[in-house]
């Protein structure tokens, strides 16, 4: 192998590797979404149950203890639960929201969160209320880890709703799979090129678009 | 003594691919880590070939619940289960993670060979498997521990781990960042480097283990270039056969091997679960199969890219020798910058759900 051939080799593989953020996921979540609108017209707050995967599922459940074998209630997942969302807050939630394209903060879940377990697979549920709640003839919301740790995806029947807001319009811009051309066609994008036409945020982004009157 | 000099095409084209080596091992420890503070605010862009074998690992991943409760009711499945964590293996080691730029780092600081890289690689991937097994194995299994206390076990862990890297790093930095120096300053006795080394083997071998800190250190003239933890720096034909290398490796092998897997730990607590603890043992070493492969494969082609800067510096007795202390003290911050970043926001996003 001649010198030159073997730098090449070594730029193509660092080079190769140098475009990836963080982590790689590590935990599925399953998202319903409901978007609360007050009777004035001002959403109030993104009510979310979130379900996890299988394993994690079964790993985050490991070791609590329950009446039922293999099954938790409620009241024996509300330690679990307490944990979950005082862990989520250093993350934002990671849900991030724009009204009119500025940044709309949100507070604190509500208290009354929960977690339930049905089928294996364990469910968070919390509202997260707006600080102010606000009118908007554009409000954007996403779901997602920007580190991939965690895969956030709507679910396919019911993925979000309004509730209170008639007049609106909702649309959930659907995170797609990649398929397996678009794999392939990523793969064939030479490394050192800058990958624009197929950037993931973009295109595999968790999007709730909301158009009011 | 300058870098100025006239430099071959060549040269220039080792010192890009070396420099990309560890730029992006740099880029892979400022994003992995966001400091805990800043995070991108954006969902990053994944594309090319990374983002590729991202999906994949991921495919792979999420192959495996489904395998092992196959492998409940039958046997054959488990074959399936054992490819496809190997396969993940591969392509996790891939992604990013502090393992492979630690370990080409270190290989590249310490001019070691590609065999040993190799070993290092094996042996750290090992561990690795080891410590999520043994954390699994007795947290959960025995003592019924949760998901939490077994947490806060890898959080310790994880803790030392990283200590550890900074320490490696730091210990190589002094070595090979005061010899960079020395040479920068055209000091009388930087042509000697290779000697230096020589012959302070001669004297008390490696004196970098901390058994020999603090003695049989002052026999020599010029000690006064780096002799806290000793030379590790330039060795000597006679010295790659040697065995020191396997015990200053070790301090690298825990370095990286100590942290478990938290892919491994899950899949080992869901095999737990269905009742095929040993199940997800043989899939968890599959795994560290899979990751040693890439990372030595990694690993030799840093050493590879060493060796190459190496050849070239010879025949550039002066900048070439600079070229070679300055690569290596790079490495060698590479190491602490990492450790550094690995231990203050270490693995934030892993901390999730305060499991």
């Amino acid at each position: 192998m001649t010198a030159s051939l073997r730098i090449f080799l070594a730029a193509f593989l660092t080079s190769a590797f140098a475009g990836i953020a963080c982590a790689h996921p590590h935990v599925w979540v399953t998202m319903h979404t409901e978007l609360v609108y007050a009777p004035d017209g001002k959403i109030t707050g993104i009510r979310q149950a979130w379900s996890f995967d299988d394993m994690f599922s079964t790993f985050a459940t490991q070791g609590l203890e329950s009446k039922e074998k293999g099954r938790f209630t409620r009241e024996e997942l509300a330690p679990l639960a307490k944990v979950n969302i005082e862990s989520l807050k250093e993350y934002d939630y990671f849900t991030y929201a724009t009204a009119d394209g500025a940044k709309a903060e949100l507070a604190e879940p509500a208290p009354g969160y929960w977690l339930d377990y049905a089928d294996q697979v364990l469910t968070l549920n919390f509202t997260l209320p707006f600080k102010k709640p606000l009118k908007a003839k554009e409000l954007r919301i996403e779901i997602y880890d920007p580190t991939i740790f965690v895969d956030f995806s709507f679910a396919k029947e019911k993925p979000a709703q309004l509730v209170g807001a008639p007049k609106c319009k909702l649309d959930v811009v659907l995170p797609r799979e990649m398929t397996f051309a678009e794999g392939k066609r990523l793969s064939e994008i030479p490394a050192d090129q800058k990958n624009t036409t197929m950037a993931w945020g973009a295109q595999f982004a968790h999007k709730l678009l909301v158009h009011c009157p | 003594m300058s870098l100025s000099g006239r430099r071959s095409t060549l040269v220039q084209c080792a010192l890009l691919a070396i420099g990309l080596l560890f730029l992006h091992a740099v880029i892979d420890a400022a994003l992995a880590q966001p400091f805990g503070v800043t995070r991108p605010a954006a969902a990053p862009e994944v594309g090319g070939f990374a983002g590729w074998v991202l999906a994949k690992q991921a495919e792979f991943y999420r192959m495996l619940s489904g395998l092992i409760r196959a492998a409940k009711a039958d046997g054959s499945a488990a074959y399936t289960l054992l490819g496809i964590s190997f396969l993940y293996g591969i392509f996790h080691a891939a992604g990013p993670g502090h393992g492979k730029a630690v370990i080409s780092s270190y290989l590249v600081a310490n001019d070691e060979t590609w065999r040993r890289g190799i070993v290092l690689s094996f042996a750290s991937a090992i561990l690795q498997a080891l410590t999520a097994i043994a954390i699994v194995g007795i947290a959960a299994a025995l003592l019924g521990a949760t998901a939490k206390a077994m947490g806060n076990t890898v959080r310790v862990i994880e803790i030392v781990s990283y200590a550890l890297i900074v320490l490696i790093g730091l210990r190589l930095l002094w070595v090979k960042g005061r010899a960079f120096l020395h040479l920068l300053r055209g000091e009388t006795h930087s042509h000697h480097a290779h000697d230096h080394g020589h012959h302070h083997d001669h004297h008390h071998g490696h004196a970098h283990g901390h058994e020999h800190h603090g003695h049989g250190h002052h026999h020599h003239d010029h000690d006064d270039e780096a002799s806290a933890w000793g030379h590790a720096h330039a060795p000597e034909p006679s010295e790659l056969t040697g065995k020191h290398w396997l015990r200053r490796g070790i301090s690298a092998i825990i370095a990286v091997g100590l942290r478990p897997c938290s892919g491994a730990i899950i899949v080992l607590v869901f095999a737990l679960a269905q009742g095929l603890f040993w199940i997800g043992v043989a899939s968890t070493f599959a795994m560290g199969l899979g990751t040693a492969i890439t990372v030595a494969a990694i690993a030799t082609l840093a050493v590879g890219a060493r060796g190459l800067a190496g050849q070239l510096a010879k025949a550039k007795p002066g900048a070439g020798m600079v070229f070679l202390r300055g690569l290596e003290t790079a490495a060698a911050l590479v190491i602490v910058l990492f450790g550094a970043a690995l231990l203050t926001g270490y693995m934030v996003s892993e901390r999730l759900m305060g499991v």
